[in-house]
């Protein structure tokens, strides 16, 4: 969209459509986004498109988190350090005990 | 290491069996280990350790899959992407309002849906919608501009939600299958 001296902008259908999914993401900038913020409160429609987004988007995520890790692949991570995780140093060297953390 | 969890999961959507997923961690998290020292003290170590992860997948598992061609969303494109209702959002909509979308799909078919889609779909809907990173964070993981993870992104999840209707259709939920399908 190219800056205009016309008056107040407002997005329409096609361009709340085209720009949901960034808005849902909360990716818009700001100009953007409170051009969709108000289209949605006056489109129904609009509105029920960006609802049903929201909603697949957290079944997506809720549905696809739901693995539990083998106990077993700790402790082979684990092995991979070599040394007790939580004395892991910064700069990833080996560390001499006499320098300080 | 209390990433641990979140990287096995993603590296299920990624690979798609548990042995792989196991490999795909710990060569993760040996990696990790090794390029600390290259690590920004105080920069984002979980996008960080997941950017290692996305790279050993893309370098190592990735060629060993035959995947569907990215030619088949282009259908997807075409038919779903500008549209005010997609099948699927179609027949959300017609749902009562005591159905809860959440109980219309198993885990098991949510995540088939994310694995059947094209790798170069998938790695964006995974890091977008389940890992929750920043289109930018994804760009930067992926090397790839903006507005492709973006492109990506919709179709993939545009693509997600014709197959999570066939799903849908499958198990009576919905009365009828679409006219346009």
């Amino acid at each position: 969209m190219t800056n205009n001296p016309a008056p107040q902008k407002k997005a329409d259908c096609t361009e709340t459509l085209r720009e949901l999914q960034t808005y849902l993401d909360q990716e818009l900038p700001d100009d953007v986004r409170v051009l969709v913020d108000e289209h949605l409160l006056e489109c129904s429609d609009c509105m029920q498109a960006f609802d049903f987004h929201a909603e697949l988007k957290m079944v997506i995520a809720t549905k696809c988190r739901t693995d539990a890790m083998p106990p077993e692949l700790f402790a082979k991570i684990e092995s991979c350090f070599g040394i007790d995780p939580d004395e892991l140093t910064t700069d990833g060297s080996d560390a001499d005990p006499d320098l300080p953390a | 290491m209390q990433f641990a969890p979140q990287l096995y999961t993603a590296a299920l959507r990624l690979t798609r069996n548990q042995a792989d997923a196991e490999d795909l961690v710990q060569e993760t998290f040996l990696k990790a280990y090794r390029g600390f020292g290259s690590f920004e003290e105080g920069s984002n170590l979980r996008a960080w350790l997941y950017r290692i992860l996305t790279n050993n997948y893309i370098n190592a598992y990735r060629s060993k899959q035959r995947r569907p061609e990215e030619a088949d969303l282009a259908d997807v494109e075409d038919l779903y992407l500008y549209r005010r209702l997609d099948s699927l959002q179609e027949a959300v909509a017609s749902r009562s309002a005591e159905d809860q979308l959440l109980e219309w799909f198993t885990d098991d078919e949510v995540k088939a849906a994310l694995e059947e889609l094209p790798d170069s779909f998938r790695l964006p809907v995974l890091l977008a919608d389940v890992e929750e990173f920043s289109y930018k964070e994804i760009a930067e993981m992926l090397d790839l501009p903006i507005g492709t993870v973006m492109s990506r992104l919709h179709r993939g999840r545009k693509a997600m939600h014709k197959r999570l209707y066939d799903f849908a259709v499958g198990r009576g939920l919905v009365d009828r299958p679409s006219t346009s399908s």
